[in-house]
Formats: C-alpha cells, structure tokens, sequence
C-alpha cells in the first residue's frame, strides 16, 4: 500500500511545479533591477570646470527649475559617441542636460565637443570618480534624471540610443 | 509558394499524427495477434509525417538561404548581406525556427521509430507510436496556432533587420541543434514507457529496443552540452567553463536523467530487473527535455540565454507540459503498481552498483532541478534571489562523489551476487592509486578540498575503467564493453580537467601600460598596444598581448572588449592560446586614468581535459551503440536465413538431412 501511494509523488511534484509556474506566467514580470539610489537626493559635490569653455557642476545647479539630465561621460569612451546625437535630440526638445566628465582632460574634451557636438550646460570634471561613485554609477556613459529638488528619479545604463530618446523625456515629465 | 507548401506541410503532418494517434490506440482494443481494423495505417503514417515535418524545416532553410523577405520570420531574423552559413544558421536562432526543428526532429525520430523497430509485439508499437503521434500533435498545434515559422508580411520588407550578433558565432550555431536532437530524441524512450506501461509489457526485450534510442540521444546531448560548455568559457569572458544558469541546467537535466535511464535499461535488458523504475526514468527524462523548452521559453525565468518571451506561449507550453508530464505521470500512478516486478538481486551486485548510482545520478537532478527552480519560488513571495555555484557545487558533489566511487567497482562486479572479496586487489590497487594521488599532490601545496579529492578520485577512476579487460582477450571484448569502459575513462578525463582548473590555475588582473610585462606562471605577457578595431557592427578596443612561455617565440594574442549597437550588448572576446597541458586565457578591460589598461590573464592547466572527457564520454556511446546494432542485425539475419532454410525444406517436402 505505502509502494502504490510513492507511486503518485511524481504527479504531486510535478502539479505543484505547474501551478506554480501558471501562477507565475501571470505575473507581470519585471525584469529591471532599480538602482537603490532611485529617490535618493544627490549627494553634495561641486567639482571644477572639464574645461575652460563650460562652468562646472555642482548639486546646487540641480535645485530650483525643472527636472534635467545628468550625463556621467567620458571623451576616451567610444558609446559616447554614439550617444551624441541623442543628446543633441534631448537638447533640442529644450532639455537641460549637465555632464560629468570622467578621468578626463580640459584639451581632450574640448576635442571631443568639437567633433561630436555639445549638449551640456555645464561640465564637471571627476578626475577619481568620487562622484560618479558616490551616485551610483558604475561605468560610462550613465544617465540619471534629477528633479527640481535634486532627487535622482531615475537611471539609464549604458548609452542613449534612438529609442530611449522617448523613454528619457517621459522620466523627465513625470519628474516635474 | 515555398512558404505556403511548408506551411501546407506542416498541417499535413498534423493530420497525420491524428492517423497516427488513432491507428495506433485502436491497436490497444484486441488482443495481440488479432489485426487491429487501421493498425495498417500506423506506420505509414508515422514515416509520412516524418518526411512532411522534415520537408517543411528545409523549405524553411531554404526561405533563409534566399532571404525571403516577404517571410515575417526571415525578415526579422535575417539580413541579405550576412554570410550564408549564418543565414542557414539563423533558421534556428529564432524561437519560431527553432521550435520547427524541435518538431522536425520529434516526427524524425517517430519516423525512424515507426521504420526500423521490429522486436516490440504490434500492440506495444501500436501505443508506443499512439503516444508519440500525440506528443507530436500538440507541438503541431503549438507551432500552427501560436507561432507559424512561414507567416508572409503584407509588404515584403526592403531589408531583414539582422540576427543578433552574439549569434554569429560558430560554436553557437552548431551547438543548439546538437543539443536538440538530444532532446528530442528522448521522445522516442518516453513514447516506449508509456506504450509499454500501456500495454505491461515491461521486459528485456522492450529494454533492447529502447536502448539504442536512449543511448543515441544521450550521446548528442553529451555533445551538445560539451559544446555549450566550451562556447560559454570562450565566448562569454569570465573564464569559468559551467555557470549554473538556468538554461544550462535545462539541458544538465535531461543527461542526467538519459544517463540514469541508460543504465537502468541497461539492467533491465540483461537481467529483467528494474522494470518500474526504468519506466519511471523513462518519462522523467523527456519531462526535463519539456520543462526546459518551458523555462527558455516562457520567460519565467530570468536567463543569459533570453528567448522569445512571450506569456501566452509560456501558457501554450505549460498546457502540452500538463497534458503529457501530468498524464504520463498519472498513467505510471495507476499502471505501475500492476506491472510485474523483475528479478531480485543482492546489494552488492553489478545490478546493486547501478541502482545506487541511479539514485545518487537523480539526486543530482533534484538538487540542480531544486536550485533551477528555486528563484521561481521564491519571487512568487516577492524575493528576489540567485541560485550560484555556493549552492550547486558543494550539494552535487555530495551525492557524485559517492557515485564516481561506486562506478570504479560497479562494472568489476558480477551480475545478481558477488562477494567483495573477489575483487579485492582490484578495489585495493584502486584505493592505492586514491590516496596515493591525494598525499602527492597534498605534499606540493594546499589546494581546497574539492578539487583535492577530484585530483585523487581522477586517476583512480582512469585505473578503475580500464580494469574490466584485465584478464580478458581484448579482441574478443564486445564493442558494447569498450564503449562502457571508453566513457568511463571519459568521465576520469573530463574530472581531471575540472580538478585542475580548480587547483592549478593562476590569475593575474592587473593595470598594465603599454609596453609593460606581466608574469603568470610560466608565461611572460607584454602588452604591445591597444587600439580601436570596428566591425560590422560593433566597436572594439583590441589589445596585442606577446606572450612568451619561457625563453620561446613570442605569440600574439588579440583579445577585445566589444560594444555591439544593436541589440545593446557588450562582450568581452577572449583570445585563447591553447598549449597541450592547458590554456592561457586573455581578456582586455578598461583603461585606468593614467593610460593604462586592465589584463586579466589565467593560466588553466589541462582545462582543455574537460571537454577531451566530454568528447570520450559520447564516443564510448557511438561505440556502445555501433556495438549493439551489429548484434542486433546479426541476429536478424541469423533469423532470416533460418527461416527461409525452414521454408525451403518445407518446399522441398523434406525432413532436415542429418548434418554428416
């Protein structure tokens, strides 16, 4: 008797692992991790002029107005480049857009301006990445948006391309 | 028109499967040795469906070759400019393509089934191909209703949008098939249970026809998986060779299952034992070939391995998955309490080994099912976790290392009884060779315990598998033999390898500018220079790394780290040099502030071992199998003749004459 009922422990795991899993399908499923410093205020810095043309950055740039772009960059990486005319889009639909330049050089930014165009109002340089760091930000390029009160509301990894031009200005609306 | 006579093709063959179904459940209404009223059908049926699935695959190959872009498929998946071996390759990067191959080699295998297996009494094949033919209906349906491959857009499209660029690799074009092939073809072991748990003809002769199924689809996923492996170390950058990912375990599973379920029947044809847990073995290793298609699929999980995800094709495949696991696993509930049970058998026997084995070769399959699903579990309560190497590797070698020591004496043991005694210098000398290894290798340095004991238990199992031809005229060994003994030495082998990278390898990362040197073991690496290289599409940093082994020439290794646009992805190409005691292995990472650059280099000694092992393991079943079909055609003409010498002395009207 005991062998006839082992008999049918296969088909109880197995109902239990399709119940599961149907109860899981509908399940909107959420694959994006958010960053822990979504809805966290930055933090306070004020870094240098990347170079002469541009004023620098600091928290008390971001406060007060609407909400706008901090771009985290750099002029040595490549998807930056193919970031820049996404930017420029941004720029055109009247968006503030304030970088930070990683581990970089007055010259080499200015270099990099000439040739791909510049979205920024301001540019801070970030020789050691104290900043990048301490917003959260592992790597470049990174997109953060900053409400008018200076709180980061929501992070792009990687670079903008065309489709995300969308998805930006409306993280940019509803942070208003 | 070639789409449309594939598609036509394909319903065909659905129809077909319902012939099939029918025919071959009418079989199951009178007794054996009565005609069924449409068994005639069933095989014809069988071999028809195969050509028509088949046939429709090609056309879709063919679709690829030529780039129809008015095929919503090609054009989405395809580009007329790309190489035409990847354009044949992308009729399976796809999940519609993919699934048609899938069903392509579902109704192969029925086919071959249906044309070839002539042991089985008809009432038995009758519900062998009943159950196959409605497996194979219900991908029909998934395919046709839910995702059609030859579906046209309404205006051809001007250009294909591309295949995805990771998949423009040759190690992941070939390695996919291969693997389905194996899944698939377990199909045909699964069919077999359920017609003869149907049918309660659980018996040696119905092992002997499994077998050379079980042990063909075996062999491929052995491949596929060895394979899948080395595409991961190479392509992926990390420098590991198995990552415990979902989609890997999902095809872990099913060998695992394959492996047992070979030796179980293995058991039950020599010796008639083991009747229910064969069956058992049976339907559980299709099952895992299923569920793993689902878990790819239907997105439930989160993957490296990112698939169509799509929740009503996850809900399409969760219903075949509760129709035919659900059902076979209620069947074998009702049925197996009533099929007869085997032959006994003494603990410690051939038989007894096996058993064991197969138990510890299913605990494995529960603890890495259990790992598999237990994110799935636990994000129904809202948790988020990830299941890794801390959790896979201490819990499987719990029950593998019991398994690897129980397989060095298992196959020294004689079949239904044996006294330990017998082969005492057999298990002493390989106890010697044991702990001989570990105080060795213990005496040169401190290695964790792992790859210790693996560094131990690797030679000793090489001794262990040749030690069955000791005393034996080895041209006289079946084939079969030395395929158990070539595998065997194959998992000593691949064991080996795994120790070693384990407990040898050496690991350097460091920031080096250009012009620099570093040193890993043996090997001197300068970093010549870095510049940017662009492809098709993508943008590369590449590095020249000189590595000089010694005093010798200098090689050039060109490692990259890669930005492709679209999708957005960023590799890490890892340029290899691969020696004959192991692998030095470079990847490039970013640049630093002061111009100099990231290296990570390892040295693997005899990493190479564990795909060598992979590649010994599935040889071992070709020659198992080779092995195998010979008796099995030796026979068969054995019988033939014998019968037509019958028919001619009962033409001749003649008693036998008596041999002089």
């Amino acid at each position: 008797m005991k062998n006839r009922l082992l008999l049918w422990v296969p088909l109880a795991l197995f109902a239990f692992f399709a119940g599961l899993a149907g109860y899981m399908l509908t399940q909107e499923k959420d694959q994006f991790v958010e960053s822990t410093m979504i809805g966290q205020p930055l933090p306070d810095f004020a870094l240098e002029p990347a170079f002469e043309g541009l004023p620098g950055a600091a928290k008390a740039d971001f406060v007060g107005g609407g909400p706008r772009l901090l771009n985290v960059w750099a002029s040595w990486c490549l998807p930056c480049i193919a970031e820049a005319p996404q930017l420029e889009a941004l720029k055109a639909q009247g968006v503030e857009i304030i970088g930070i330049a990683i581990r970089d050089r007055p010259e080499d930014v200015a270099n990099f301006l000439a040739a791909h165009g510049n979205p920024y109002s301001r540019i801070g340089s970030d020789r050691i990445s104290e900043v990048q760091l301490a917003i959260g930000s592992s790597g470049v390029p990174e997109t953060f948006v900053i409400d008018a009160k200076g709180v980061i509301r929501y992070q792009h990894i990687g670079d903008i391309r065309a489709d995300d031009v969308a998805v930006l200005l409306a993280e940019l609306e509803k942070a208003k | 028109m070639i789409a449309e006579i594939g598609l036509a093709a394909l319903w065909l063959a659905a129809a077909l499967a319902v012939l099939q179904m029918v025919s071959g459940a009418m079989a199951l209404r009178v007794p054996e040795g009565e005609a069924a009223p449409l068994a005639i059908y069933t095989r014809p049926a069988a071999i028809v469906q195969a050509f028509l699935a088949v046939l429709a695959f090609f056309l879709l190959l063919y679709s690829f070759a030529v780039t129809d872009l008015s095929i919503k498929l090609v054009a989405t998946n395809s580009h007329s400019m790309k190489p035409l071996i990847y354009k044949l390759t992308g009729t399976w990067g796809n999940h519609e393509g993919s699934m048609l191959l899938w069903v392509g080699v579902l109704a192969a295998s029925g086919g071959l089934l249906a044309a070839f297996e002539k042991r089985l009494p008809e009432r038995t094949m009758g519900a062998t191909l009943a159950v196959q033919g409605f497996v194979a209906l219900g991908f029909y349906a998934f395919l046709l209703l839910s995702s059609n491959p030859f579906e046209r857009l309404p205006v051809p499209a001007v250009e294909g949008t591309g295949l995805n660029p990771l998949l423009q690799d040759i190690g992941l074009a070939i390695h996919p098939p291969t693997l389905y092939a194996g899944y698939v073809g377990l199909s045909v072991a699964f069919s077999l249970a359920m017609g003869a748990l149907l049918t309660r003809e659980v018996n040696p002769s119905f092992a002997r026809a499994m077998r050379p199924w079980v042990l063909g689809a075996w062999v491929l996923l052995t491949l596929g998986i060895t394979a899948g492996s080395f595409w991961a170390y190479y392509e992926l950058g990390w420098g590991g060779w198995w990552f415990w990912d979902p989609v890997e375990n999902a095809s872990l599973m099913p060998w695992l299952a394959a492996t047992a379920l070979m030796h179980s029947v293995s058991v039950l044809a020599a010796r008639d034992a083991l009747r229910t847990w064969t069956i058992m073995l049976g339907v559980l290793a299709f099952s895992m070939s299923m569920l793993g298609t689902f878990l790819v699929r239907s997105g439930v999980l989160t993957s490296v391995h990112a698939f169509a995800v799509d929740p009503e094709r996850g809900s399409f495949i969760l219903a075949l998955l509760g129709l035919y696991i659900g059902g076979a696993f209620t069947i074998f509930a009702l049925r197996a309490g009533a099929v007869a049970e085997g032959k006994r058998f003494a603990a410690t026997s051939r038989e007894g080994a096996l058993v064991f084995n197969n138990v510890m070769l299913s605990a494995i399959l529960a603890i890495v099912l259990l790992g598999t699903l237990y994110p799935l579990l636990t994000e129904a309560f809202d948790v988020r976790v990830s299941v890794g190497p801390p959790y896979f590797n201490p819990a499987s070698a719990i029950f593998a290392i019991p398994m690897l020591l129980v397989m060095a004496v298992g196959p020294l043991l004689r079949w239904r009884a044996d006294k330990p005694a017998r082969i005492q210098f057999e298990m002493l000398l390989i106890a010697a060779v044991l702990i001989g290894a570990i105080a060795l290798v213990s005496f040169f340095g401190s290695y964790p315990f792992l790859p210790l004991l693996g560094l131990g238990l690797a030679p000793a199992l090489a001794v262990a598998a040749v030690l069955p031809l000791r005393g034996r005229n080895l041209r006289r060994v079946p084939a079969a033999t030395w395929g158990m003994v070539l595998a065997h030495f194959g998992v000593a082998v691949s064991l080996f390898g795994m120790a070693c990278e384990g407990a040898f390898t050496q690991e350097r990362l460091a920031a080096v500018a250009p012009g620099g040197t570093e040193q890993v073991g043996d090997f001197s690496v300068t970093l010549e220079s870095v510049a940017p290289v662009a492809g098709p599409n993508w943008t590369a940093i590449e590095a020249r790394l000189a590595v000089r082994q010694g005093d010798g020439e200098p090689v050039i290794l060109s490692p990259q780290a890669r930005n492709f646009w679209s999708p957005p992805q960023a590799t890490s190409e890892s340029a290899l040099l691969t020696k004959w005691n192991g692998q030095l292995y470079a990847v490039i990472g970013n640049q630093a502030e002061d111009g100099r650059w990231q290296i990570r280099v390892w040295w693997k000694p005899f990493v190479t071992f564990i795909w060598y092992g992979g590649i010994l393991i599935a040889l071992g079943g070709v020659l198992a199998i080779a092995g195998r079909v010979r008796v099995d055609v030796k026979r068969r003409k054995a019988v033939k003749l014998g019968d037509a010498r019958r028919a001619d002395l009962e033409a001749l009207g003649a008693a036998p004459v008596p041999a002089e």
